[in-house]
């Protein structure tokens, strides 16, 4: 048995039985990493040396009778974490010697709950992409096909999570960066409510978009990550105070009478192939006795639009402050993504055009968000799939950009109104890539969306379907 | 009211002074090309009848968010100073800004 395959629930428990140790555990992964990271570039930084220390710390504290959450489990960090003493580079030239004088509020909490940092991974440069192709340090190659991309932008930590280099990992998602991986890989995404994970110390893309979540091989695992990770911090103003909840509370509740809801606009124009895998999902929630509900959100069709003004002007705004003079390079050290992005910004927010692209986008933010209000009062939950295509090879889309953002259109709207959506394996397309569905619902409302992925995790079980390295 | 004409074009070696970017001149054509085609999509916007619609700048619903202003530990100044690459007693060194 190789420990590096195990879920986070399972090594938690062989962990307490002394059925191996977290020092072995940690081993386990970092000889997969150094086995298969030249090939599929998910990890920036392995950092072998402090994993192994703090293994060896959470294997005394077990001894001792200690019964930490995530006591001795591996994980990965997407290089977006600010980490006091590893590099933290964004992925980004701007970055790449850069050396965080202390944690993100994320990283001192899951660090507090026991686990080991194995490393940090790619990712396209600050966040900025769907296919982790604009990372600065080379592309992460999708384990199921190398010559495919495995999704963006938290690229790295999804294909660490799926070639079994550690147990779970973090990454953000300002309008798709976790569920588009996640799917993309056979595994587990979670994009919590705008607010519930505090954003301190991650380095930021679009402020009042960017969720903090993370990539697991089974729901239950995403559920016991995010009983870490939730809850309100002095240090973001925005996160939300209400309080946390056993996120597991519901798991195996089954979705019996739950009333799901399809939302048509998500459906038209997709890929032929994606809509026939869509509707096989939708017969496997049916059967389990689901109440399917057709809906409508009407400026879905809006979204990308809307996100392509918003998103571009807050990346200006805070990519404003690499000057190169406080720490990282200078400004032309940037990548083309990143410099498209400040230029569109710049631009809908300069004097003369706010008015007509940002504040307009800002009031088509309000009807987006109307629609998933309305939509959430006649169903508990709302599915669909996560990309509107199977995934691409590489270099495919890389010098059209506006083609790449359309990869987006079915993951974006979550991000503008705020909602938390949880990705989740789904099968897999005829030549043998993922595919995944997002199940989406009301602000605040994590707990349902892992009760309903639990209950088709079960009973599909794709999700025990791994890679051939 | 200033609008949009059908074919945005974006003058980038302005955009690019206003946002402080350093371009070589084939990037200032390739992203010219780049920037007006996404100019030129999000344009759909137009036709949302937003009148009377408030916009939404974030998703919370929080208000007026304020703490305490009590100092806390923070960085000292070697720390702070740790990764700026140019530094003179204590201080980050920087360019002049005037010009005598």
């Amino acid at each position: 048995m190789n420990l590096n395959t195990l879920t986070i629930k399972e090594a938690k428990e062989g962990l307490k039985n002394k059925k191996f140790s977290s020092v072995e555990l940690t081993k386990a992964c970092l000889k997969q990493i150094k086995k298969h990271n030249k090939n599929l570039n998910a990890f920036l930084t392995v950092a072998e040396k402090e994993a192994l220390e703090q293994a060896k710390k959470a294997d005394e504290l077990i001894v001792d009778g200690q019964d930490l959450p995530l006591l001795g489990i591996p994980i990965a960090l997407k290089d977006l974490f600010s980490t006091k003493g590893i590099k933290t580079t964004a992925a980004s030239n701007v970055l790449k010697d850069y050396i965080p004088e202390y944690d993100a509020t994320v990283v001192k909490k899951l660090k507090d709950a026991g686990v080991v940092i194995i490393g940090k991974t790619n990712l396209d440069a600050w966040a900025h992409g769907s296919s982790g192709e604009n990372s600065d340090f080379g592309p992460t190659k999708n384990p199921w096909n190398t010559e495919y991309v495995p999704g963006g932008s938290s690229s790295g930590s999804a294909v660490s999570v799926a070639s079994d280099m550690c147990l779970a990992s973090t990454g953000t998602d300002t309008g798709g960066s976790i569920r588009l991986p996640a799917s993309f890989n056979n595994i587990v995404g979670l994009k919590p409510t705008y607010g519930r994970v505090s954003r301190y110390g991650i380095i930021a893309m679009a402020s009042s978009l960017d969720s903090i979540g993370h990539f697991t091989k089974t729901v239950e695992d995403s559920a016991l990550f995010f009983n870490i990770t939730a809850g309100k911090d002095l240090m973001d103003a925005t996160t939300l105070s209400n309080p946390i909840e056993n996120f597991i509370k519901n798991l195996d509740k089954g979705i019996k009478g739950i009333k799901i809801g399809i939302p048509k606009e998500f459906i038209t124009g997709i890929d032929k192939e994606a809509k026939v895998k869509f509707e096989e999902s939708i017969r496997v929630l049916d059967d389990l006795g689901a109440k399917i509900v057709d809906i409508s959100l009407p400026y879905t069709e809006y979204g990308i639009a809307a996100y392509y003004i918003i998103q571009p002007s807050e990346v200006s705004s805070n990519l404003a402050r690499y000057d190169g003079i406080r720490f990282g390079n200078g400004r032309e050290t940037f990548g083309s993504e990143a410099k498209r992005r400040i230029m569109l910004g710049t631009f809908t927010l300069s004097a003369g055009y706010y008015d007509a692209y940002y504040k307009k986008a800002m009031a088509v933010r309000t009807l987006i968000k109307r629609d998933f209000d309305n939509a959430f009062k006649k169903v508990d939950a709302l599915i669909s799939p996560v990309c509107p295509t199977p995934p691409w090879k590489l270099g495919e889309k890389i010098n059209d950009p506006l083609k790449m953002y359309m990869s987006d259109a079915l993951t974006v709207t979550a991000n503008i109104s705020g909602i938390p959506s949880l990705s989740i394996p789904a099968g897999f397309y005829s030549n043998n890539l993922p595919v995944g569905i997002q199940i989406m619902g009301k602000q605040l409302s994590e707990s349902s969306l892992f009760q309903i992925g639990n209950a088709f995790e079960k009973q599909t079980n794709f999700r025990k379907q791994k890679p051939k390295l | 009211m200033l609008g949009y004409n059908n074919c945005m074009k974006i003058d980038v070696p302005h955009v690019a002074k206003l946002a402080n970017l350093p371009l070589k001149p084939e990037e200032e054509k390739k992203f010219e090309k780049q920037l007006s085609e996404i100019l030129n999509y999000v344009e759909k916007l137009k036709k949302v009848d937003t009148k009377n619609v408030e916009t939404t700048s974030q998703a919370t619903g929080l208000e007026n968010v304020t703490r305490e202003d009590e100092a806390k530990p923070s960085l000292t100044q070697e720390e702070a100073l740790l990764n700026a690459k140019s530094q003179h007693n204590g201080f980050i060194k920087v360019k002049a800004v005037l010009e005598q």
